[in-house]
Formats: C-alpha cells, structure tokens, sequence
C-alpha cells in the first residue's frame, strides 16, 4: 500500500503542485494590470501583499486563482441540487450521456469497419480512404451542420449530438481494430489453415482474441475525444445544457470562474472514463491470462 | 505409401528472380516410418514438409499424401502439424490449447475433455492443464504443441525442427519421449531438423537434402536396432551412420 502510494500517488501530486505554484504566479501577473489600474484610480496605497491577495479576489479575473475555481466547482456540486439548471453535476452528466451513448455507436461502428475491411478485399480497398478523409475535416465545422440537418428531420437533444462523437470515436477503433485483426502471426493462420477451418472459425478463435488488446488501446483514445465530440456538439445548440453550454455562457458573460470549473470538470471527467476502460481492459487481460 | 513424390518442384518468383526451392524431387514414405529431414538452411526440406501439408502449393510434379492430393488430406486433417515455435494461443490454458483442433473439429465437449486428458498425460503435461502458455517453460510449451497435433488422432505428424529452439539436455530428454510416443502409437513422422545426431537417433529414413536448388542427395535407411536408449550414440553403428550423413551433407555443398 505505501508503495504504491509512493509509486503513483507522489508523481501525480508532484505535478499538481508544480501546476499549482505556476497557475498562482500567472495569476498575479495576469491579474495584476487591472488591479493596479483600480489601485491608481481610487489613489490607494498598496502592497505587494496586497497586489496577492486582491488579484487573487477578482469577480472576472483574467485568470482565476486555483482556489477560486475550486470553491466555483465545490458551490455548484456540492452545494447545488444536482436537479438545478446551475449544478455542475447535472451538466455533467447531460455531456456524459452523450459521449458514452456516442462512444458505444462509435465503438461499434468502428468494429464493424474493421471487420468489413478486414473480410472483404474490395471493402478495403474503397472504405478506408474514405475513414481517413473523414477525420480531415474539422469537426468544428461540421458539428453544426450535424445539429441543423438531424434538427430539420425533427432529431434533437441527445442523439444528434452523440452522433458527433460517434464521428469522432469510430476512426481510432476501425484503424486499430483493423491492426488488430491482422496481428496474428502467420505461423498461427497456418496452424489454423491445417485444421481445415472454416472462415468463421479462424476469425472468432484467432482474429478476434487477438485484435483485444488493440481494442483497448483504440477505446481509451475514443473515449477522450467522445467527450470533446459531446462538447462540440453542444456549442451550436444554443447553450441549454451540459458542459459545452457552461463554457459557452461562461465565455457570452466573461464569467472565468464558471469557464474554469466547466473546463477541469471536464478534464476530470475524461479522466476518469480513460480509467474505467482501462480498468475494464486490465478485468480482461486477466481472463485472457496476460502476465502482470 | 503415405507419401509419394514423384519429380515434384516448387519455384518461387522472388525479386531477385526464380528460386528453385524443391527440384525434381522423388521420395516415397511407407505407414509407420520416422523419416527425417537434414540440410543446410535453403535446402527446401520445410518448403518440403509444407507441401505435404498443402501450406505451399507445388509448380511441376506430383505428390500424394495417403493416395490423395494435398489439399484433399488437409480437408480429411490427415495430419497434425508441429511447428518451429510452439504457437500456442496466448490466451488459452494448455488444455483448451490441446482441445483447440476438436474444437474446430466439433467434438462434443465431454470427447474433447477425455482426449485432452489423455493426451496431456501422453506427453507428461500433467497438473499443467489449467495454466496458460507463458507460465511453462518452453520445452513444455513444445510439449503442449506435440500433444495438440496428436489429439485429433491423424496418423501422420509433419515436425518442422521442434526442439530447434531448445536446451541441448531438453532436446535429449524430447527425442526420448518422441521415439516412446512414436513407438507407442504407431503413427508416420516426418520430422525435420539440422541436428546431425537428432536425424541419427530418431529416424528409420534419412533424408539428406542440399540447397540451390533444394533437392534430395542422399536417403540412407537406418538399421539401429528399435530399442534405442541415449547411449546407442557412442555405439560405432550409429556413429557409422552420422559419418554417411555428413558426408551427404558435404557433397551437396561441393558447387559452394
């Protein structure tokens, strides 16, 4: 236990209070114009106490304090009914049902991409430059179209906006997957090749145990960029829910505090969903007898 | 005859232009022969052993493997196949390894757990069933890999040099249990390998074979009596015997 606090627990919070120190040093730089313009107006003597403690008190700061994003966060989680339009609990979870409603579709698509080019010589020679072309365009720049077109067809709220993670997450699930599928070693196709099995057989007994470990690796990145496809996907809805719509009337109201708490709320959230999968990945690799 | 070549070939296109991998190769293997494979690297003696196993396919002559054409005896699975490397899916215990062929096979499962059972115990993996691969070491995972190409009860076995990768005391101590298996079940081996010693001890057929193009030099037919403990090696018959093999060997490098 101790050494596995020491192990990850000291690393991790080594670089929190470096970020720490240094977001406290940009935000009395950052702060401080202002509030020596405010010192010069109403003639007050100042001290450079007093220059920390008051840029470190602004109601729209250039940069907030740490301090003052986490207080933001803890008032509107904690102290918030999770049922309230203002608690950051229940934009977050109108943003996860999205990205993982998103990233399920996606996941599956991506597999069956995979499969498809994997099978079928034509497929992949005619599908995948396709998946690639679609990762080319900017996603910022087709999410709206998305929300218009799918709204005009009388689709809104959740699935237009999973569908924008979806398009994001099933590229890196087909690429690897499709890697994945093509890993076994030839020796191993011919083994199955002198047991005279069928198509089938050699995809479910072979191919697909080892694409698994592709698989993974593929779902961490796709669920990361699922949020930001649930984010994206928010801006153009006109800001009523979830935490694109808190970035979004945070920045309409220059309200920095709110920006912040929604932006590491964020960053949190993807966090934690990149360590379920990969806890889910570890529960599997130790039914498939992978070695610690 | 379980195999008969009759002035096979197999060229391969390569970049650097036609390789004459097997040439005018004649061979007949009876039922319940040890046959082994010797030569140098590029001789064509896997090239061969893939042949009879339909992985390559053969551009002039013709082989039969039990009267029928290859491809056929693949379809029948008239052969298991031992491979350099164990190969065994990482994922799998030893036992479902060993039961992956009747799997494929669509043995019923109580079939399936007899026969692996009994073969487990056939090559001495006992106790090791419900392990997975990479907790063996790796005489035993070549083990585990014999044990699954006797399970479907084949009566030929193609090795392509199996212990090649091991111990020289490990290999000592396979070849015995080879020879008591083989013994014991009554089965045709062709067995390949680059040991002058391991062709020696194992085989009733020698097979010398020399590269560019890969082709047969020599094929000498043991007379080492069939009780063979691990010091018949000192005896001067089989020292006699490793001498002829040798010398096939050094004729075939001759153009060199």
């Amino acid at each position: 236990m101790t050494d596995m606090l020491r192990q990850k627990l000291l690393p991790v919070l080594t670089i929190v209070a470096a970020i720490a120190v240094i977001w406290y040093g940009f935000t009395v730089y950052l702060n401080a114009p202002w509030q020596l313009d405010q010192y010069e107006k109403t003639a007050t003597e100042w001290s450079m106490t007093d220059l920390v403690r008051d840029t470190m008190a602004h109601d729209r700061p250039v940069l907030p304090a740490p301090h003052q994003v986490v207080a933001e966060i803890w008032k509107t989680t904690v102290k918030k009914k999770v049922t309230s339009k203002r608690s950051l609990i229940y934009h977050s979870w109108i943003t996860l049902s999205s990205t993982l409603l998103g990233f399920v579709m996606g996941t599956f698509t991506g597999m069956m991409l995979a499969i498809f080019i994997v099978e079928n010589r034509a497929m992949d020679k005619s599908l995948m430059p396709w998946i690639i072309t679609s990762q080319t365009i900017p996603i910022l720049a087709i999410a709206p179209m998305i929300i218009v077109v799918l709204n005009a067809v009388g689709l809104s709220g959740l699935l237009p906006k999973a569908l924008i993670s979806t398009y994001l997450s099933f590229f890196p699930i087909a690429v690897g997957m499709v890697k994945g599928l093509r890993s076994p070693d030839p020796m191993l196709i011919d083994l199955m090749r002198t047991y005279n099995c069928s198509r089938w057989q050699l995809f479910f007994t072979l191919r697909l145990p080892s694409s698994v470990p592709y698989l993974f690796t593929s779902m961490k990145i796709a669920i990361a960029i699922s949020l930001v496809g649930a984010i994206v996907g928010e801006l153009p809805t006109g800001a009523v829910a979830g935490l694109g719509a808190r970035l979004l009337s945070g920045s309409y109201y220059g309200q920095t505090i709110q920006i912040w708490s929604a932006l590491l709320t964020a960053a949190t959230l993807a966090a934690l969903l990149v360590i379920a999968v990969n806890i889910a990945a570890q529960i599997t690799h130790r039914m498939m007898g992978v070695p610690k | 005859m379980v195999i008969k070549a009759d002035k096979l070939n197999l060229d391969f296109e390569t970049n650097d232009g036609v390789v004459h991998a097997l040439r005018d190769l004649d061979l007949e293997i009876g039922a319940g022969e040890f046959v082994s494979f010797i030569g140098p690297s590029g001789c064509g003696k896997t090239t061969f052993l893939r042949v009879i196993a339909d992985l390559e396919t053969p551009t002039g002559g013709s082989i039969a493997v039990n009267g029928k054409p290859p491809e056929q005896a693949r379809l029948a699975r008239a052969y298991g196949y031992v491979f350099q490397a164990p190969a065994l899916l990482s994922w799998r215990t030893i036992a479902r390894n060993i039961s992956l062929p009747l799997e494929i096979m669509g043995l019923s499962r109580g079939e399936q757990q007899e026969r692996v059972e009994r073969m487990i115990n056939l090559v001495g993996l006992d106790g090791f069933g419900g392990k997975f691969p990479w907790q063996l070491s790796g005489g035993m995972q070549q083990r585990a890999s014999i044990a699954r190409a006797l399970a479907f009860d084949a009566d030929l076995l193609l090795m392509d040099e199996p212990f090649g990768a091991l111990d020289e005391i490990v290999r000592d101590h396979l070849n015995e249990k080879l020879l008591q298996l083989w013994k014991k079940t009554g089965k045709t081996i062709c067995f390949v390998t680059h040991s002058i010693p391991e062709a020696v001890y194992l085989s009733t057929k020698i097979v010398v074979m020399s590269p560019r193009p890969g082709r047969i030099t020599d094929v000498i037919t043991s007379d080492l009596p069939d009780d063979r403990p691990l010091d018949i090696r000192e005896t001067p018959k089989f020292l006699e015997i490793a001498q002829r093999v040798r010398e096939g060997l050094r004729e075939g490098h001759a153009d060199d």
